[in-house]
């Protein structure tokens, strides 16, 4: 089997007195998409964040293709940070996608997108502005170039920040409830474009409430309860009856509130 | 209403130097306020714990008492603890401190107003933390207190008007020595009013020009 391309291990994370990550163990496979379920408070998007760097876990390790992302530790426990340039190194294989998209309100979407080609990778302003459009091509907004992020659509502001994130060639991609923030009819096209990713063979970690997608596109489901990997297996497994009771639990809860809006 | 109307006309290049020197202690002590108070603001941000307790206190200081009082001290009391400026230099130096006690609340406020999101969003795309201030902080936080900077402008430009008690020639003492002179008080003060408002008028137009031209981005119809 290859390398994996994110290794988590004993993982912890608390706010204040809270602990909401609590000795993750977990490996993400290279080329597939790997999606963490799980009821609100468990800890999903907590434990995205962590691997974005976004949250510095308390204790526990992070390595993306082998390499430590922002702390090592030695057994002792005894953590130490890296500095900056070493963590925007490792960090520059990850791209993120967010909830609220995040996209920057000044910029258009060809800027959002060249931004960082320019100032991070220092590319020169066509090459960077040439290398985003492409992007935006690909996810068929080219015609929206030159739109500032209120003149489009929930669904198109995705889509950019999206192709932001993969303007910059990640190896790895993480989308923290990505569609959550969509009405049911622009859903559809943000998962498109995850889905073409998936097919694609991008190594992706999707923190997602849209379970019928998680177990079509997920080459392993991660279902987290409390802080907890409760299981990490293939889709057939985790949704195949006999289930774990408190996925069942889960899933039932998922079916009373589409009922629930039937009524 | 006796009133020389020639005797008025010879004062004319009094009033219209005395223009100038207005305008002149306000725009360069609105810039000086503007800067020392976005450096307060930012210092206050990024700065040690005790950086922004120390500078905490010189805005309550300066917001709490009347900048009248603070032009005094400088101006009267500056010389005992070896601080001797002419008149213009006091205001300008006194307009600044005063001025930037507000301007860096304004950008504190401004900092703030900005979405983390969009922070995290740069850090996750590789912008150094300097980058992510220069290139998403300072354009979105200037286009939300843009407004606020305006009204602080209009305010900053009536306060000058205080400079007049360490005799500083511009409108209001020249106006109002006219007005002894010719003992045309109520004229004279009605005179001076018009003054600050035709400035207001034009300072909140240039304003409202300059705002509409940064927030395009944000409401141009699509």
């Amino acid at each position: 089997m290859s390398e994996p391309a994110i290794v988590v291990r004993r993982l912890s994370k608390r706010f204040g007195q809270t602990e909401v990550l609590h000795d993750i163990d977990l490996d993400v496979a290279p080329g597939e998409a790997t999606c963490v379920i799980g009821p609100s408070g468990s800890g999903k998007s907590t434990l995205l964040r962590c691997m974005a760097f976004l949250e510095e876990a308390n204790s526990g390790t992070i390595d993306v293709y082998g390499k430590p992302l922002g702390f090592t530790e030695e057994a002792s426990g005894k953590r130490t940070r890296l500095p900056a340039a070493r963590i925007r190194e490792v960090r520059s294989q990850i791209g993120m996608v967010f909830q609220q998209f995040n996209l920057w309100p000044h910029m258009t979407a060809l800027g959002n997108v060249s931004e960082a080609l320019k100032t991070a990778r220092r590319l020169s302003s066509a090459e960077s502005e040439e290398r985003a459009m492409a992007q935006l091509r690909k996810i068929g907004l080219e015609n929206r170039a030159g739109h500032y992020p209120t003149q489009l659509s929930g669904g198109q502001q995705q889509r950019v920040a999206i192709a932001r994130a993969l303007a910059l060639e990640p190896k790895i991609m993480l989308f923290d409830e990505a569609t959550a923030s969509l009405d049911p009819e622009l859903t559809g096209e943000v998962l498109n474009v995850m889905r073409a990713l998936a097919d694609d063979g991008m190594t992706m970690v999707i923190v997602t409430h849209e379970i019928g997608f998680a177990a079509s596109i997920g080459k392993k489901i991660v279902f987290l309860d409390k802080g907890r990997v409760l299981i990490a297996s293939p889709p057939q497994e985790v949704f195949r009856k006999p289930r774990h009771p408190r996925i069942d639990q889960f899933l039932d809860t998922y079916l009373d509130r589409g009922a629930a809006m039937l009524i | 209403m006796r009133f020389d109307y020639a005797l008025v006309a010879s004062k004319i290049p009094e009033i219209f130097h005395a223009l100038g020197v207005t305008l002149f202690v306000w725009i360069v002590g609105l810039v000086g306020a503007t800067m020392l108070g976005f450096l307060v603001a930012v210092a206050r941000r990024f700065g040690p714990r005790w950086l922004d307790l120390a500078l905490g206190a010189y805005v309550e200081l300066f917001r709490g008492t009347p900048f009248l009082i603070q032009l005094f001290l400088l101006y009267f009391g500056g010389p005992y603890v070896g601080l001797s400026l002419d008149p213009i230099p006091a205001g300008l130096l006194g307009l600044s401190v005063y001025g930037a006690a507000y301007f860096s609340e304004i950008f504190r406020a401004g900092f703030e107003a900005v979405p983390s999101g969009h922070v995290e969003a740069g850090e996750c795309v590789g912008l150094t933390r300097a980058q992510i201030v220069r290139r998403i902080l300072l354009p979105e936080m200037t286009m939300l207190v843009f407004p606020a900077c305006v009204n602080m402008a209009v305010v900053l430009l009536k306060e000058t008007a205080v400079m007049s008690v360490i005799t500083v020639p511009e409108l209001t003492l020249t106006i109002s020595a006219i007005g002894t002179e010719f003992y045309a008080f109520v004229e004279s003060l009605f005179l001076l009013a018009l003054f600050y408002w035709g400035l207001v008028e034009i300072c909140g137009w240039l304003g409202r020009l300059a705002e509409a031209r940064l927030s395009r981005f944000r409401f141009a119809a699509a």
